[in-house]
């Protein structure tokens, strides 16, 4: 079996025999090994020499990191979550038959982003990504509480209004390919669309392009269209609020990406890259002044992720090889982080019974091993050095100054206000003086020791590979 | 293309504008129901003939879908929904009849005006004022759906939206037929998840008016 296949079928496969599974620890096994495995394809992908590009799948180096990257933070998750499931259970929130639920949807999940970043063509990618979404309504609404149910509902009705606009902006790619490249499936080809770009009509590419954009846009968490994912992140299962932050809001941005390739390679279609620098410059600022008022520690973090993704945007639309790299960099740099905060944040929830800032105090006295993780992870987002965040920003903001100094100022001011609001929020859940209750942590801290090391190594000492990897990319991306 | 297909193409893609707009002013949620349920006759009807003048006999599929699915199902079931769970019959707004009609008037001029001048480029006249038509339903969807509060309004609002999609997929000339059934066949999930939704949120309250549950926000605690 070929790993592409493999990366779909395993997902899959283990989506249909969990439904069927009916005790929780053996359904928790099953989607841990599923996990691996799809990780092991997912490296497996590297092997395969140059681009694979058929009808309807397509490898080439710029979706290898993302689909690596899912899978890797999809195991992790998976392991957290075997851990985390089980005080859930034993606190009475979940019954077995949620998990069973939850189990097949999680695999469903990862069925959806591998396909959605695999697919080459964009009715497909559409179609995979919308599944995706639909799996993660479906499990934030998991809890049934009412602030579950309103979550999910407002996920549900925003996501699918960013939906219908990103297939809008899908029709409208499609009218503007089909008389260069003829009617039928052809015209939604990715590499042929890629190849016929020059052709298309501009006047039809650029709408289409601020619909996709919006459309995408919204899955991704850009500031006028984030109303959803704070309170996806604050009411779901904790595993579920790292998947999203970690991966899906970057399935989101892959779409957003390779849109943004087609639009470059026509030659008089608009820069979509002013765009996309508007949108992440305002994420970024709008988050950064968010996180003061935040009182829940989930949506102090979901706040930080919109931050992130706008900064991200930002690199992105900043573009060249340089910035390009840099977001690169940032981006998975803020999926391993992200994740692994919200992994401490699940245990740190479970051990104290609150979500409440307010609630939780000196982590670092009773709980040492969870409460210094998670302020090494604080610190990581904060874009401290010496991690792996401050070097992709720093290589963010430097790139900007050279060409648009305004610009670098604006992402600076939004950068020390996330940093302030992180650093006045946090400090009395780290190291005050412990009160309330307490319980021992039972969720594994691997997951997030492993992630922060990785941050770590790669603030440290880029390995050669991995630079070079990123760069033929970040060429690729114009 | 000759003349009388043409008009015919566009009384149906107008008349479909048109049933939008008188979803608009609905204040009874059966009374919704049932514009709903017009609107997806004027969709089958405007994807059927589509598919004659197209001769593109797989949209036929797509028409009798929008006629089944959503003109006779889809409403049924809502009504059901609505009278076991003894719903409030008056649609709740947010902003008031009037405003809401003027705000939907400007946004059909905006995708008119955007869509016949960015495509003055295209060779095919009925794919860009279908184009134009479809837009504008699509955003009177959305502004439907921003301006209610019930949870069935909105539900009616999305699946507008969504014939919106359909009317602009259909008029792309050969669009692979796997978008159809895609859309369709969201249209389905879209429904499960929501008829989910309903009666959960009916677990544990009397009403699905989505503004009750505002005062649950975890931030307002």
């Amino acid at each position: 079996m070929s790993p592409v296949a493999a990366v779909l079928l395993i997902p899959a496969a283990a989506a249909a025999v969990l439904a069927f599974v009916p005790g929780y620890a053996l359904g928790a096994r099953i989607n841990l090994g599923a996990s691996l495995l799809t990780l092991v394809a997912a490296c497996a992908l590297f092997g395969v020499a140059g681009d694979v590009a058929g009808d309807y799948l397509l490898v080439d180096s710029l979706n290898i990191v993302f689909v690596v990257l899912n899978s890797f933070v999809g195991f992790t998750a998976a392991a957290f979550s075997a851990g985390y499931i089980g005080h859930e259970l034993a606190a009475g929130r979940l019954t077995p038959v949620n998990l069973r639920f939850y189990h097949a949807m999680y695999q469903l999940m990862m069925f959806g982003m591998n396909l959605a970043l695999v697919s080459n063509n964009i009715g497909l990618m559409w179609v995979a990504i919308e599944l995706a979404t639909l799996t993660t309504v479906a499990m934030v609404g998991l809890y049934r509480t009412h602030e579950a149910l309103e979550a999910a509902w407002k996920y549900f009705i925003l996501g699918s209004v960013g939906i219908a606009l990103a297939l809008f902006g899908t029709i409208l790619v499609y009218m503007a390919a089909q008389p260069v490249l003829g009617e039928g499936a052809a015209s939604m080809v990715w590499t042929r669309l890629m190849s016929g770009a020059a052709r298309f009509d501009p006047a039809m590419l650029n709408v289409a392009f601020v619909f996709l954009l919006l459309g995408y846009g919204t899955k991704v968490g850009l500031a006028p269209l984030h109303a959803w994912l704070p309170d996806a992140h604050a009411e779901g299962p904790t595993p579920i609020s790292a998947v999203l932050s970690g991966l899906l809001l970057n399935v989101a941005l892959y779409a957003v990406l390779r849109f943004k390739m087609l639009m470059a390679a026509n030659p008089e279609a608009v820069a979509p890259g002013p765009l996309m620098v508007a949108l992440g410059l305002l994420s970024a600022v709008f988050a950064g002044f968010m996180l003061y008022r935040r009182r829940d520690i989930k949506r102090l973090f979901a706040y930080s992720s919109i931050e992130h993704m706008g900064i991200i945007v930002f690199a992105f639309g900043m573009g060249g090889p340089l910035a390009n790299f840099a977001g690169l960099l940032h981006m998975t740099m803020h999926s391993l982080t992200k994740s692994a905060i919200f992994y401490a944040v699940g245990s740190v929830a479970q051990v104290k019974g609150t979500q409440r800032i307010a609630d939780i105090c000196g982590l670092t006295q009773s709980h040492p091993a969870l409460g210094f993780g998670l302020a090494v992870a604080v610190l990581a987002i904060a874009g401290m050095p010496p991690f792996g965040v401050f070097m992709s920003e720093f290589l963010i903001v430097t790139s900007t100054f050279a060409r648009a100094p305004v610009l670098a100022l604006l992402l600076v001011l939004g950068l020390m206000v996330a940093f302030g609001a992180l650093l006045m929020r946090l400090t009395g859940v780290l190291f005050g003086t412990p009160e309330g209750p307490s319980a021992p942590a039972e969720a594994s801290l691997l997951p997030l020791y492993s992630h922060m090391a990785l941050v770590l190594l790669a603030g440290l000492h880029l390995p050669e590979p991995v630079v070079a990897w990123f760069q033929a990319v970040a060429r690729l991306l114009g | 293309m000759d003349g009388l297909a043409f008009d015919i193409a566009h009384l149906l893609a107008g008349g479909l504008v048109l049933v939008s707009f008188m979803m608009l002013y609905q204040d009874r949620l059966y009374a919704l129901l049932n514009v709903f349920a017009l609107q997806a006759v004027v969709l089958a009807a405007a994807v059927a003939w589509q598919a004659r003048i197209q001769e593109a006999h797989h949209l036929y599929v797509t028409a009798a879908i929008a006629l089944v699915f959503k003109a006779v199902i889809v409403p049924w079931a809502l009504h059901r929904i609505m009278q076991r769970l003894g719903v409030h019959r008056e649609v709740e707004t947010v902003v008031s009849i009037g405003p809401t009609m003027l705000a939907g008037m400007g946004l059909v001029a905006l995708s008119v005006v955007l869509m016949l001048q960015l495509t003055a480029a295209a060779d095919n006249p009925l794919a860009r004022e279908d184009l134009a038509f479809a837009l504008s339903v699509v955003l009177l969807g959305l502004l439907m759906m921003v301006t209610r509060r019930n949870a069935v309004s909105q539900v009616v609002g999305f699946m507008s939206l969504e014939n919106g999609l359909i009317l602009a997929a259909t008029g792309a000339q050969g669009m692979p037929f796997v978008v159809e059934i895609s859309v369709a066949f969201s249209v389905l999930i879209a429904l499960i998840v929501i008829g989910v939704f309903l009666f959960r949120i009916r677990e544990r309250f009397d009403t699905v008016d989505v503004g009750a549950l505002d005062e649950f926000r975890g931030d307002r605690q």
